[in-house]
């Protein structure tokens, strides 16, 4: 029954992977950054649960998968309150004008 | 059908992650991500994992992509006014994105994942019997529940036929030796799958991680309150 086998889902995890390290690297809007972050992460779940299902991991990787996604959700809703922050002082989330930091 | 499925919710979770990174609207990125997360929920329900599914309908497509929805509505500066990219720096991604893709595919199809099952199995490792969940798809959430309480379920479940199975396999290498003591063997076998039972039951259980995770969310929750209150802006524009 086993007609897709392993390599089908970690293929499918590496590119959604690669889709959100380029996504945090070129968007210049916070929220764009934000979106290559939950795409990298569901990458990382695809993997966690192809694994649970066709290797010796068993019940451990739903599980991490579950963990991922709750700490991606509290990630999520921080990261919205900071880019909410920079709007108010910055009136725009474009990441390029945080520079006050320059030296 | 198993591998059309595949196919199909392959092609559109990888096709809408490429549809976020190339829109340069972000209310068009929000969309995109919403297909290729609910993609990547088929993908689990094909891997038999019914509650990590469900919870990824839920919480992400129901919760944190609302919340980015939310605040692309709140920092928008004006209506149509879309922050683009350098295509300079598009080029350059792109170029870096298929490097790493090129070396992340060769090195997953390379590897026999299940050459390495059999090898680790052979070798003695206990584990759930090849794969977890064989005879059904779906019923995972009560698995789940009980390891997050401590208890490991699953794995009282299934070393106990891997056991068997394995005593079995022994017993039919001297099966016209023994066979008048087939039954007393198993039934020791049965004892020995029983401590093995045991043992996997102690061993090991989500109790801790569950109960530091509800404390993270509790303070994560407090902060982002706290960080998002409300607040008079430093300049005010033209009203």
């Amino acid at each position: 029954m086993e007609s897709v086998g392993l390599s089908g889902y970690l293929i499918v995890g590496a590119v959604l992977f690669v889709c959100g390290v380029i996504c945090m690297a070129t968007k210049r809007n916070g929220i764009g950054i934000l979106m290559g972050v939950e795409l990298v992460l569901n990458g990382a779940n695809l993997n966690f649960v192809a694994f649970s299902q066709h290797t010796h991991l068993g019940l451990d990787g739903q599980i991490a998968s579950l963990f991922v996604i709750v700490l991606a959700a509290a990630e999520a809703a921080v990261a919205l309150a900071i880019a909410l922050n920079f709007y108010n002082n910055h009136l725009t989330i474009d990441v390029d004008r945080a520079a006050d930091l320059k030296g | 059908m198993e591998s059309l499925l595949f196919t199909i919710y392959a092609l559109a979770t990888c096709g809408a992650a490429l549809g976020v990174v190339l829109s340069q609207n972000v209310a068009r990125m929000a969309f995109w991500l919403v297909v290729s997360l609910g993609c990547v929920a088929g993908l689990f329900f094909m891997l038999n994992a019914d509650f990590v599914g469900a919870t990824q309908l839920l919480i992400y497509v129901g919760g944190t992509v609302v919340l980015l929805i939310f605040g692309v509505m709140l920092t928008a500066s004006g209506p149509f006014n879309t922050i683009k990219s350098e295509p300079a720096e598009m080029i350059q991604a792109g170029v870096i994105g298929i490097a790493l893709l090129a070396i992340l595919i060769p090195t997953v199809t390379s590897v026999d994942w299940v050459g390495n099952r059999d090898t680790l199995s052979h070798a003695g490792v206990k584990s759930p019997s090849g794969e977890f969940n064989q005879q059904g798809e779906g019923g995972t959430s009560r698995h789940i529940g009980a390891a997050l309480l401590g208890v490991r379920v699953d794995q009282a479940d299934a070393s106990a036929p891997s056991e068997a199975h394995e005593h079995h396999e022994a017993d039919h290498d001297h099966g016209h030796e023994h066979a008048h003591g087939e039954e007393a063997h198993s039934h020791a076998a049965h004892d020995h799958a029983h401590a093995q039972v045991s043992e996997t039951n102690q061993a090991s259980g989500y109790l801790l991680p569950f109960e530091i995770i509800s404390v993270h969310l509790l303070v994560v929750l407090i902060g982002a309150s706290y960080l998002a209150r409300a607040k008079r802006r430093v300049e005010q524009p033209t009203s």
